[in-house]
């Protein structure tokens, strides 16, 4: 098992004609991940490395039974986008554009949710699922099948923690990679809810990083809800307050969202918080 | 974005939110009739103008016109003030406060309010904070705007006013795309009026595409950040003098992180993100350059960027900027030994991971210092 994507997804990528919709298709079905369908308006009967390309997603949901959607869709349309992918009725959306206006988020993740779809990131690397499939953009020689899921705000931090665990010996179930923005599809408890359900996953990771209160809330729940041992990395230690430091969501406020305030809460809630990034996989054979 | 107090004003009356008579002046002798008798309030893009002596009373003409050219090139904790807004004195019978922000957990709007305004919100006591979420693709709904009316104890008339000032803030919140939309205080004169004392309001940036009109406005930002920021660079100065570049958000702000535990100080936070433009990548290396580092230490862990891209770009700027500072790099991912190799010919130090390039960066500046 695994959590929210497996080799049975049907993925249809949006925006696949555009550079970073090419190249990640390629490196997905690489990955293992079957790309039956891409979408770009006005492109509808071209091919990009093989895979049909489509005018509107309800089409590659009735020929090619699409049900997934990965989107590249720039962010002035990405609104759009997923409310065509809804509307099709896909079930697992996710989000890889970056700098989607808060107010689009605002409306579109409720609405998913009303819809009963589950939307990860924006501003995010993706999902991936070792040995099944990826949805995303992380590299794929970082990965190696494992027990360890991992939960992530960043993405190349992720690369780097994700590349240490699989050289200290530690796979993964699944990485979900939820993104940095303020408002995200999907929140740290709700990966970590799906963690501790999912009978592969054996030990959690999460990457946190500076703004809001995600590890917070994450830490509460880890001491109600979670019995698999869980580490931690948070971001930002030195980061100055009032500052977006490069996520929209990475911003201490009101002298909220500090590392600080998240390290602490991880260690009252008895998650071994990693001070160094290569410090991940050493607690983790602790644990 | 964020707005200076007459700018936001300015927005807040275009939406129908009552705000007192005022006149803008950047010199003292741009002052010709106030509104007298008046405020003098620095406008800048900090809070606790009030306590530094950002504003002031003046009774006449020549007094507004000295009280500002005091308060024109005064630094409020480090901001410079270059505008005064001169300010019709409201007399108060009530300071209340009305703020709505994005609420990230809930994923909605959230609307607060409560009737003791003019001091911070977050000194507040809960329970006499009123707080509702809206959800956005509803919309406020009059239920809301009952239990404000109630929680806050308004008489009936200061009521109405209070819920159609709420109703208005939120329109504006949701079509200028505000991250914060705050009015402290919202002044209840002793005649009834209800007016907007003071007001914040921060824009979403991501959102800027869809308000050309606000591109020009002042932000806080250093000279070099602006230039940066026209060259879509996320660039952020600090105060050490290690100059930080790496790819990602998340691993710019553990570099950084990495660098002081290992006893340095990072002096920017330039996060290269996922280009692949030999061009993009220059520029970057020249803000770097340009913010004086004493050693630059490059971390890129590459997908789609690629290794000797990077290496290209410094290898260039390093050398059309005539500048020797030592580098220390520590680049993974495509094409890894072209770029190592480009980098050894101009002597850079090569580090396996972050943790030994932040030593090397902290040895190297010591030696050098």
């Amino acid at each position: 098992m695994a959590v929210l994507l497996t080799k049975k997804a049907r993925v249809v990528v949006q925006g696949i004609t555009g550079h970073q919709g090419q190249f990640n298709t390629r490196t997905m079905r690489d990955f293992g991940t079957k790309v039956v369908a891409g979408v770009t308006p006005g492109k509808g009967g071209t091919k990009v490395e093989g895979v049909p390309v489509f005018d509107r997603v309800k089409e590659a949901v009735l020929r090619r039974k699409a049900n997934a959607a990965i989107s590249f869709v720039p962010a002035a349309y990405a609104k759009d986008a997923a409310v065509e992918a809804i509307e099709a009725g896909l079930k697992l959306l996710v989000i890889i554009t970056e700098r989607i206006p808060f107010h689009d988020s605002l409306e579109l993740m409720p609405y998913a949710r009303s819809k009963g779809v589950t939307v990860i990131g924006p501003n995010c690397p993706g999902l991936a699922t070792p040995g099944q499939a990826k949805m995303g953009i992380m590299p794929n020689h970082i990965f190696k099948e494992g027990d360890a899921g991992v939960i992530s705000r960043s993405g190349t931090l992720t690369y780097e923690i994700v590349n240490h665990m699989t050289q200290g010996g530690f796979g993964q179930s699944t990485c979900i990679g939820i993104g940095g923005d303020p408002i995200n599809g999907t929140s740290m408890v709700e990966a970590l809810a799906m963690f501790q359900r999912d009978r592969k996953t054996k030990r959690i990771v999460l990457v946190g990083e500076i703004g809001g209160t995600a590890e917070e809330e994450a830490a509460d729940f880890i001491q109600r809800k979670v019995t698999k041992p869980v580490v931690a990395y948070v971001a930002g230690r030195t980061a100055p307050p009032g500052k977006r430091m490069g996520h929209a969501g990475a911003i201490i406020q009101a002298g909220k969202g500090t590392a600080e305030s998240k390290i602490k809460a991880f260690a009252d809630a008895g998650v071994s918080v990693a001070q160094f990034p290569v410090e991940v996989a050493s607690l983790l054979a602790a644990t | 974005m964020k707005f200076l107090e007459h700018k936001a004003k300015e927005i807040f009356a275009r939406y129908g939110i009552p705000i007192p008579r005022g006149t803008l002046a950047s010199r003292p002798d741009d002052i010709v009739d106030p509104p007298l008798p008046c405020m003098v309030k620095a406008q800048v893009l900090v809070g606790g103008r009030g306590k530094a002596g950002g504003i002031r009373p003046a009774e006449t003409l020549d007094e507004a016109r000295r009280v500002a050219s005091e308060i024109l090139g005064m630094d409020i904790h480090g901001y410079r003030v270059k505008h005064v807004y001169l300010e019709e004195r409201l007399d108060i019978a009530k300071e209340l406060y009305l703020g709505l922000t994005i609420d990230r957990s809930a994923r909605e709007p959230l609307l607060m309010a409560t009737a003791m305004g003019g001091v911070e919100v977050e000194q507040v006591p809960r329970e006499r904070l009123f707080m509702e979420h809206i959800p956005a693709i509803i919309g406020i709904q009059p239920y809301v705007l009952r239990t404000l009316r109630t929680k806050l104890e308004l008489a009936k008339e200061t009521g109405d006013q209070v819920a159609s000032i709420a109703r208005k803030a939120y329109e504006l919140f949701r079509r200028e795309d505000a991250e914060l939309v705050e009015i402290n205080p919202l002044v209840v004169t002793p005649d009834g009026r209800v007016i907007a004392g003071d007001a914040k309001l921060v824009i979403d940036d991501n959102a800027e595409y869809r308000h050309p009109d606000y591109a020009n406005l002042d932000q806080d930002r250093t000279p070099l950040e602006e230039e940066a920021h026209d060259k879509g660079i996320v660039f952020i100065q600090l105060d050490g003098d290690i100059g930080v570049i790496a790819n990602g958000a998340g691993l710019t702000m553990a570099t950084l992180d990495v660098l002081n535990l290992k006893g340095g100080k990072g002096g920017t936070f330039l996060d290269l993100g996922g280009t692949d433009d030999p061009e993009k990548v220059k520029q970057a290396f020249e803000i770097l350059i340009k913010a004086n580092p004493t050693v630059i230490l490059v971390n890129i862990f590459g997908g789609i960027t690629k290794a000797d891209t990077v290496a290209t770009g410094l290898k260039q700027a390093l050398e059309e900027m005539k500048t020797n500072i030592p580098v220390v790099a520590r680049i993974k991912g495509v094409n890894e030994a072209q770029a190592k190799e480009i980098l050894q010919s101009i002597g850079m130090y090569d580090a396996e991971t972050i943790e030994e390039a932040a030593e090397l960066a902290v040895k190297l500046r010591a030696g050098g210092a």
